[in-house]
């Protein structure tokens, strides 16, 4: 076998001087009737060439966007073009297959590099603080609310129905498996939805999107004060991190914890992970924060370097008292989103989010004049929602027959039989003008 | 602006004169090359992307445009590409030399996963678009799902799950749901001394109690330790094995009838399954629910802290809780179930755990991996790991202090404690930063927490004979150094690291945790 470089005589030679005839004598300490006498019912060794055959066809058998007429597709992951560099310097042997950097004096390039990216997130999102990444974005709004609980001892979180739908949901479910209360407001696009009088002296956090799952962009500074006021917290939530190089930071609206989904940026599609959670909060909150925190230092020389710290919070050291108990995060990601980031720069991350917010406001335009279809953003970044006559499922399915793919039915994350007729369209960078043009006039052939 | 600017210099004074001989201009020391945090070197009007110019257009911000700068600092893609190569320059890797971190499974990571992940069937294809238009993508779930079920003889599997941990608040979750749905309101977990942090968080997170059931001599659990422990209120065992010290939980079986017994539920850290992969099915053993991390056993990249990716199997008395989305056979073809309304018999999903279906790309990785190896070779791979750190056991045996004793065979990970170093003044800190100057990435140290000065050396079926036998050789030297009192190389090391130690206890009472203008470099 290719991967293993033991020869029968090294196992031989080996076996000898641990004393034992057979390796099985090694594994002495399992139940006797327990040890396989049979291999499992899987197929045998592979070559390479074998593997690499068998599973280009079940790749060739998906519809990717790259091949696809015209890709429209977001509500919580984008397509966007990654540089090839980026690719390129993740899959370098030193980042891609070294561990969490337990020992800091070989693992300064890690190192370097999350403290460059805890600031690039500090300014993408107007915060204090970031830590090193979470799992996701999703995770780390659950993560988030049970933040704002241990800061504020409160129980409940109210969640905005701009909320990405699973996000709802992954929130709901930790929030009933660790005793927390919780109000959820019915999705409404387009109509102000009162968050502030449900904010009382038993709140813990209110959870909103920016912009919101629907694509609405809202200014949510009263929204911080109301609760400020009232001693809770506010939660902002991105799923689209090229938003922030067009639209005001969140911090600037008095956010005390941002939670991301970094996606965007150098991760790709990979269809729903691994993806990279950004968490930033206030410098106040820093011991409550959960993940890996890297932070500056001199060495025995009095030379800068980076260490892991504050790592009395996590679960290696506190246990069952721990912040959270997650351990390995997003390393990788966070290297290639910290890379196309500096690629970008500022300037590049400022131009990109026009080019995407200009393909949107074309789209909208163009399907604003059909007849049968009403565009329900008044405000938007790059996605934003219609409301087609019948269902937008069906219509997705129908131009997916035909290599279009439209967008998400909104009833597919509600799953409720509500909303059935209403699709959220995501418009990057990577869509052409023409292919925004054919894919309004796929959609009027559709529903006339 | 200019290049990448190279090092700076080192400070005379605080050096030792054998340092100031080895100094340089640039505080470059050849292929080490120092480089700048990004944001003392770049600055916000560069960039490595082009982009078109857009026509002017009405936009539809809500007048909530980001006007005012915020600091990004950008570079052109040659300074980039430098200024990344340098960095991982200073990054030890499985790539590199052996990297026996124990319970971390550090073994090689094929390059062919990387290739698979990245065909543009895969890497290119959207969670919420429609499902028929991705079959390929939920087949290749299902053959995953396939493999990791036959592999360890349970009848569910949940795959979203974003890592162990992440596995292991599945795994709970779906516990507390069957004892939920049965009224049960037991309300403890027992956890050994020897498992890793993460199991006694998840518990803690889920609303759970945690009762510590005491490690023996050998490191292992007793079916006397447990009966101890054992109430009407304990609602799981949270059990790692082979467990964190690298032995095969011998009264396992035992165990797990205990416990079930009392109607609650046996969890298992599936963490080390590297060890028994093809020679050992969890299902037989009495395990409701074990969390692989794909990351570990079956060679998807660890990127320096992540992606991991935790599936959890479950047993048919928790398949019906397992999370959304899951995977159901219609006819011929597989679905993927999202929602909750979405019926399907006999289930009850407690619930999501993240958006979309958890780490698709590592599926990938993985099933290249498993598909490599066929079961014949995962035993075989089992069977090296289990071999070649018995080699080390064996080898090391009368120059290091094993934790267990002498006559104690282990698993894929060897336990050594500090009683060696006893006297020597040197700390399993101290040594294992030896054993970086000797080119080597050190063993886990200070865990598990059952003994003292804890070393847990993990070499995986990728090390060769000649690559333990240096190891071994170097640890033989080391061990003897300092039995003789010579402390003073481990007390300095690491020397030839791009930094020597760092200060930990000022890093945090101080956080910098972000460049600021205010904490620029000082050159
Ligand atoms: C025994 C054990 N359990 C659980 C975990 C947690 O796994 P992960 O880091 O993938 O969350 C680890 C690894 O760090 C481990 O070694």
């Amino acid at each position: 076998m290719r991967y293993l470089p033991l020869s029968p005589d090294d196992r031989r030679a080996m076996l000898a001087k641990v004393g034992v005839d057979h390796v099985d004598a090694l594994f002495a300490d399992v139940p006797n009737d327990k040890l396989l006498d049979k291999l499992p019912d899987l197929p045998l060794a592979a070559s390479e060439l074998e593997v690499e055959r068998q599973l280009s066809q079940m790749a060739a058998r998906n519809l990717s966007a790259g091949q696809s007429k015209g890709f429209f597709v977001g509500a919580g992951a984008y397509r966007h073009h990654t540089p090839a560099t980026v690719d390129h310097l993740i899959q370098r042997s030193e980042f891609l297959t070294s561990y969490t950097p337990y020992q800091p004096e070989i693992s300064q390039g890690t190192l370097h590099v999350l403290f460059e990216f805890q600031t690039q997130i500090c300014m993408l999102t107007g915060m204090d603080v970031a830590n090193a990444s979470m799992y996701d974005g999703s995770t780390a709004t659950a993560e988030a609310v049970l933040m704002a609980r241990r800061v504020t001892r409160r129980k409940k979180a109210i969640l905005s129905g701009g909320l990405h739908p699973q996000y709802r949901a992954v929130v709901e479910n930790m929030q009933r498996f660790s005793g927390g209360d919780l109000v959820q407001m019915t999705p409404a696009i387009a109509e102000a939805e009162d968050l502030i009088s449900q904010i009382d002296d038993q709140t813990a956090c209110v959870v909103v999107q920016y912009p919101d799952f629907f694509g609405q962009i809202s200014d949510y500074s009263e929204l911080a004060e109301a609760a400020h006021v009232k001693k809770a917290l506010l939660i902002i939530v991105v799923t689209e991190i090229v938003s922030l190089g067009a639209i005001k930071s969140p911090g600037s609206m008095g956010a005390d914890i941002v939670v991301a989904e970094g996606q965007s940026l150098g991760c790709g599609l990979d269809f729903g992970g691994p993806y990279v959670g950004l968490f930033a909060t206030r410098q106040k909150y820093i011991r409550q924060m959960p993940g890996r925190l890297c932070g500056k230092t001199v060495d025995v020389d009095g030379q800068q370097g980076f260490v892991l710290t504050l790592s009395t919070r996590e679960q290696h050291i506190r246990r069952e008292k721990a912040t959270s108990n997650i351990c390995t995060n997003s390393g990788l990601m966070a290297l290639a989103f910290s890379i196309h980031l500096t690629l970008l720069g500022e300037k590049g991350l400022r131009q990109l989010a026009m080019i995407n917010h200009a393909n949107a406001v074309q789209l909208a335009d163009e399907l604003g004049k059909i007849n049968g279809v009403d565009v329900l953003n008044d405000s938007f970044f790059n996605e934003f929602t219609i409301r087609v006559p019948g269902s937008a499922h069906d219509l997705v399915e129908a131009l997916a027959a035909k290599q279009l793919l439209a967008g998400v039915p909104v009833s597919r994350l509600h799953g409720d039989g509500t909303l059935e007729d209403l699709l959220v369209i995501a418009v990057t960078e990577m869509n052409s003008a023409e292919q925004i043009t054919d894919l309004a006039a796929a959609i009027e052939g559709e529903i006339s | 602006m200019s290049m990448n600017r190279q090092g700076r210099k080192t400070n005379i004074d605080q050096s030792s004169s054998d340092q100031a001989d080895a100094m340089t201009v640039s505080g470059n020391k050849a292929l080490q090359i120092e480089e700048p945090i990004l944001f003392d070197l770049g600055d916000t009007q560069t960039t490595g992307v082009d982009f078109a110019d857009v026509a002017p257009f009405e936009s539809r911000l809500n007048g909530l445009e980001r006007i005012d700068e915020f600091g990004l600092v950008g570079l052109s893609e040659p300074e980039t590409m430098r200024h990344y190569v340098r960095l991982s320059q200073k990054n030890y890797s499985i790539d590199t030399g052996i990297y026996p971190l124990g319970s971390c499974t550090m073994k090689h990571n094929p390059r062919l996963n990387e290739k698979i992940a990245r065909l543009q069937g895969f890497m290119d294809i959207h969670p919420l678009q429609p499902q028929s238009s991705v079959p390929g993508a939920i087949d290749l779930m299902d053959e995953l799902a396939h493999w990791l079920m036959e592999l360890t003889g349970m009848k569910a599997i949940a795959l979203s799950p974003k890592a162990g941990a992440h596995g292991e608040l599945c795994g709970m979750m779906a516990i507390k749901a069957a004892h939920e749905a049965r009224g049960s309101t037991k309300n403890i977990v027992l956890v050994p001394d020897s498992a890793h942090g993460t199991n006694p968080a998840t518990a803690a997170l889920v609303g759970y109690k945690i009762r510590s059931v005491p490690a023996q001599e050998d490191g292992t659990v007793t079916v006397a330790s447990v009966k101890e422990a054992l109430d009407d209120d304990v609602a799981a065992i949270m059990l790692t094995n082979p467990n964190t010290g690298g032995v095969f939980e011998r009264e396992i079986v035992e165990i797990a009838k205990l416990i079930h017994e009392v109607g609650a539920y046996f969890y298992c850290d599936g963490a080390n399954f590297t060890a028994i992969a093809g020679k050992v099915k969890p299902g037989d053993l009495g395990v409701d629910a074990m969390h692989f991390n794909l990351h570990k056993t079956f060679s998807t990249p660890h990127g320096g802290g992540g992606p991991g990716s935790g599936p959890v199997v479950l047993s048919k008395r928790l398949a019906p809780f397992a999370p959304l989305p899951f995977l159901v056979k219609e006819g011929e073809s597989t679905r993927l179930v999202e929602n909750a309304n979405d019926r399907v018999d006999e289930t009850s999903p407690f619930g999501r755990m993240t958006a979309f279906h958890g780490q698709f790309g590592m599926y990938t990785r993985a099933l290249t991996y498993m598909m490599s190896h066929g079961a014949d070779g995962l035993k075989q791979a089992s069977e090296d790991a289990v071999l070649n750190a018995n080699y080390l056991r064996a080898s090391l045996s009368d120059y290091m202090s094993l934790a267990f004793g002498e006559d104690h065979i282990c698993m894929h990970e060897v336990l050594f404690d500090d009683a060696f170093l006893k006297g020597t003044g040197v700390t399993t800190r101290d040594f294992s930063k030896a054993m970086i100057d000797e080119g080597f990435h050190p063993m886990t140290v200070y865990f598990p927490l059952i003994v003292n000065g804890a070393m847990l050396v993990e070499p995986t079926e990728s090390e060769s004979k000649a690559s333990l036998d240096q190891f071994i050789e170097v640890m033989i030297v080391l061990a003897k150094r300092a039995k003789q009192g010579d402390a003073e190389p481990f007390l300095n090391a690491p020397r030839f690291t791009p930094r020597r130690r760092l200060d930990e206890t000022g890093a945090a009472r101080k956080p910098i945790l972000r460049w600021s203008p205010n904490n620029k470099t000082s050159t």
